[in-house]
């Protein structure tokens, strides 16, 4: 069993996942027994100032994108910050610390855009003994109507400037939680790195609309006839989400900063795969809003399984894979595949010839006996007839070895090259 | 208990009527939204389907399935309706496991075919309990069919005719109408009077008029119907049934397997059907499992089939052999019946052992014989009666291409017409494909007598 004891920048935990600031993190009752599922820590749901709490809407707050089976794919949600007294979370919050002391507790926060109120904030705070806060720039519905959440992360002098307040008023380690409703993620992560934030997490929920009554001509979820956009989150948002968590890993501006990762986690695999894009740890929320808190328990078996298989400390993974992202032009243009349909364990639906003969490359032909072969002399190795093929290595990608012929091309496949050398480029700098 | 459970003989009430109720429920629950929906997913949307290939109609399964997944189940209907105007009955009855599940490529894949019976089900019943018929008729032409046989046939030929503008009259032998599907199928495929319900539905169409007691060779000549109609489709099924050619035969309850299912689908109270202790059926088919299974649920005691060549050779479909022997159904392969002993009635039945040679089937000398107080012939249909005049192959109607026979005027389809399988599928694909030849050649002789 590997040791998955994780150090997100000084907080520990006994695992690296923790549950994402959400409704399944609102109060004492939800984080005690997430804590007792086995979840390493907890973003407490998002506190905003001192006063009479924001409320939330009394009809439905989440919409729903259901694969087969009515397998949920992706949630979104108009909820709001805790609609919650401040007394009552900080006293909760202080209990449950005091009787979990090796999990981590973060404290998400939201305030009014003034110095002011994130010191009051932060002042309130300081004697839950909790681990670090987490500033919610992210929350793209409502509250950034109000000129908070995304309305903040969206401008990166913003997140600077609040960043500083908070590091300049609390001694807690600081995590700036960006949103992905913007065009480049670099900019807000720089802002915060700027700003002094230890580590920022993301994404935060993706504007959306999950569907339309076609009765009623409403965006849903629909309150009374009427809709909100919400956020999106869950496994639809993943490949968003890890392509983002590159970006920040691999920039030379932002290199080294600690990331938690974040957007549709759901399984073990989920989470290697964003700690080796550098994620140094992961939260999770539509996975425990689906299946419940226990979903925690495959996460650290399967993690460690994998560690052990792979005899790899948790540190190893991270950023493992983030030498390999790459910009477009630094890809072999020389690396030739074709592909293989294994006639074994074909079993004749023909959806490759399908998705290959309406909408690619005519590279393979139905033969007599519904038999699909590979025309190598068409073949561009694009693999969407991998990729839509029911049957798992059924049809595969063999390369080429240098010097053998593309049949398509003609051309014996050679060594390295890419398209900053390649001739066609009118940029192409001469091969050294 | 009831006190008949075990009486000798042929007799009534084995079962009380909870029992019986019981046993013929539905054999295969319909699918709810949900079950459906999940079924569906499964599917691939192959290209060129091999379950459309499989298909006698060549129903679009990817499609209609699609379209249940999607949530228009009413659209799937209609893809399914417009192949095979009877896809509800062939939902509950086609050997799925041979044709369209058979081909699927699931089957091939995990040995889990898509449920495209039950899907086919789900969307038929779906539109059908709401009372919509979804085709209308062409503008009327002035033509007049006549189309003999109100059995699956019968009725697709007579449904596509209506749907061309065609005006069809139905000569129909017995009291109700549906052939096979009304009097030759096991009650519990096809509960809650499902036959009569599909006819119903079917004839909303408009321009179908059946006229009952109307046998073909009785009062009814081809020469008459040829002379009223402007074309005349024959679809009256095989009305023989084949003889044993064992001694003792016509021994009191030896009876036809398809007497025996018919007076079952008519009873309205099962209590009062009689039914053997020991049942033998002959015959390795569907009605043979039909006979069988059912005076097992009719609280026969031993109920064996005996079938002359080996297993694989039963026409009964895999999945309808292990439906026959999972109801209790004692199946005997490579025996052949030779004599039937009894004084007045039936108590045993002698079968010699078989070898299926290169010479074809040759009795041996082992012999046994089994108890038994009822027995049912199921050993196939012949046609009864053809008109005169008409040419024949192989005991039935010879036919070309879509159904034409050797008499201008005249098409044919169904058990009654060569070639098909003698599913219900196969009739409505014969008379629906009749119709289409029958609609053509009506068009091409209106634009004659035009010139």
């Amino acid at each position: 069993m590997a040791d998955l004891r994780s150090n997100f920048i000084g907080i520990k935990s006994p695992n690296p996942f923790w549950l994402a600031s959400a409704p399944p993190t609102d109060k004492e009752y939800n984080v005690r027994r997430a804590y007792e599922a086995g979840w390493g820590g907890v973003v407490w749901k998002t506190l905003g100032s001192e006063g009479p709490p924001v409320v939330n809407v009394n009809g439905p707050r989440y919409g729903v994108i259901h694969g087969a089976d009515r397998r949920v794919l992706g949630i979104n949600n108009i909820e709001l910050i805790t609609d919650r007294p401040l007394e009552v979370n900080l006293r909760e919050i202080k209990s449950v610390k005091r009787d979990y002391p090796d999990r981590a507790l973060i404290i998400s926060l939201m305030v009014p855009c003034d110095e002011d109120s994130w010191r009051d904030i932060l002042h309130r705070i300081e004697d839950t003994a909790a681990d670090g806060v987490e500033l919610n720039f992210g929350c793209p519905h409502g509250m950034a109507e109000r000129g908070m959440g995304s309305a903040v992360g969206q401008v990166p002098e913003y997140i600077e400037m609040v960043t500083r307040w908070v590091k300049k008023h609390s001694r807690m380690p600081c995590i700036v939680k960006l949103t992905p409703n913007i065009t480049d993620v670099r900019k807000p992560a720089e802002a915060a790195k700027r700003g002094g934030a230890d580590a920022v997490s993301l994404i935060n929920t993706i504007n959306s609309i999950t569907s339309v009554d076609l009765d009623l001509f409403a965006p849903q979820p629909t309150i009374d006839g009427k809709g909100s956009h919400g956020g999106y989150c869950g496994p639809a948002v993943k490949p968003i989400a890890l392509n983002m968590v590159a970006e920040i890993a691999r920039s030379a501006e932002t290199r080294g900063l600690p990331i938690s990762g974040i957007g549709g986690v759901t399984t073990w695999r989920d989470a290697a795969e964003f700690m080796a894009l550098g994620a140094g740890n992961v939260q999770v929320c539509t996975a425990a809003m689906t299946y419940g808190f226990k979903v925690v328990q495959e996460m650290i078996s399967g993690l460690s399984d994998y560690l052990d298989r792979h005899g790899m400390e948790l540190s190893d993974l991270v950023g493992r894979a983030v030498p390999n992202v790459r910009d477009w032009q630094d890809l072999n243009l020389n690396y030739v595949t074709k592909a293989v349909i294994d006639q074994d364990a074909c079993i004749s639906c023909g959806r490759c010839y399908a998705a290959c003969e309406d909408t690619s490359h005519q590279a393979i032909a139905m033969k007599p006996g519904r038999v699909f072969e590979v025309i190598e002399e068409e073949c561009v190795a694009c693999n969407l007839c991998v990729d839509v093929c029911p049957v798992e290595n059924c049809i595969t990608m063999r390369e080429l070895d240098i010097g053998e012929i593309d049949k398509r091309t003609g051309i014996p496949r050679g060594e390295y090259a890419n398209w900053t050398t390649h001739p066609n480029n009118p940029m192409a700098r001469a091969a050294e | 208990m009831s006190q008949a459970r075990l009486s000798p003989g042929v007799v009534p009430g084995r079962l009380t009527p909870d029992a019986l109720a019981a046993n013929f429920r539905d054999v295969a629950p319909p699918l709810d939204r949900h079950e459906a929906q999940v079924a569906a997913d499964r599917c691939y949307f192959c290209h060129d389907a091999p379950c459309i290939t499989a298909c006698p109609t060549s129903i679009d399964s990817p499609l209609f399935i699609r379209q249940i997944a999607t949530g228009t189940p009413d659209a799937a209907a209609r893809t399914i309706l417009d192949a095979n105007i009877l896809g509800g009955m062939c939902a509950r009855v086609c050997p799925t496991e041979n044709l369209c599940e058979g081909a699927c490529v699931r089957e091939t894949a995990e040995g889990k075919p898509v449920q495209i019976g039950a899907l086919q089900r789900y969307a038929t019943d779906g539109l059908m309990a709401k009372g919509v018929h979804p085709f209308t008729r062409a503008a009327a032409t002035g033509r007049r069919v006549a189309v003999v046989g109100a059995g699956p046939a019968g009725l697709a030929c007579a449904h596509r005719l209506a749907m061309k503008g065609h005006d069809v009259v139905i000569f129909e032998a017995r009291e109700k109408p549906g052939g096979l599907n009304e009097y030759g199928i096991a009650s519990y495929k096809a509960v809650d009077d499902f036959a009569q319900a599909e006819v119903d539905w079917l004839l909303k169409i408009g321009g179908i008029e059946i006229r009952h007691g109307q046998r073909l060779g009785d009062t009814l000549t081809l020469d008459a119907l040829r002379a009223e109609y402007d074309a005349v489709f024959l679809g009256m099924g095989l009305g023989g049934v084949n003889a044993l050619r064992a001694e003792g035969e016509d021994r009191q309850h030896v009876l036809d397997a398809v007497s025996f299912i018919r007076d079952l689908r008519q009873s309205r109270d099962l209590t009062t059907l009689p039914v053997g202790r020991d049942v033998v059926v002959i015959g390795g088919g569907m009605t043979a499992v039909d006979a069988a299974v059912q005076a097992r649920l009719l609280g026969a005691e031993n109920v064996t089939i005996v079938y002359r060549r080996g297993q694989d050779r039963m026409s009964a479909s895999r999945h309808e052999q292990d439906h026959a022997t999972a109801s209790g159904v004692r199946i005997i392969c490579n025996a052949a019946p030779v004599a039937v002993h009894g004084n007045g009635a039936v108590t045993e039945i002698e079968f010699a052992y078989t070898e299926d040679g290169p010479s074809g089937l040759v009795l041996t000398e082992q012999r046994f014989r089994l108890r038994a107080d009822q027995v049912f012939r199921a050993i196939g249909q012949r046609l009864d009666g053809a008109p005169e005049g008409l040419a024949l192959e192989g005991g039935k109607i010879a036919v070309e291409g879509p159904g034409r026979t050797s008499i201008p005027g005249v098409w044919a389809g169904g058990d009654c017409a060569l070639g098909g399988d003698d599913l219900t599928v196969t009739a409505v694909a014969e008379g629906r494909d009749a119709a289409e030849d029958i609609d053509a050649r009506l068009a091409g002789r209106a634009i004659d007598s035009a010139a």
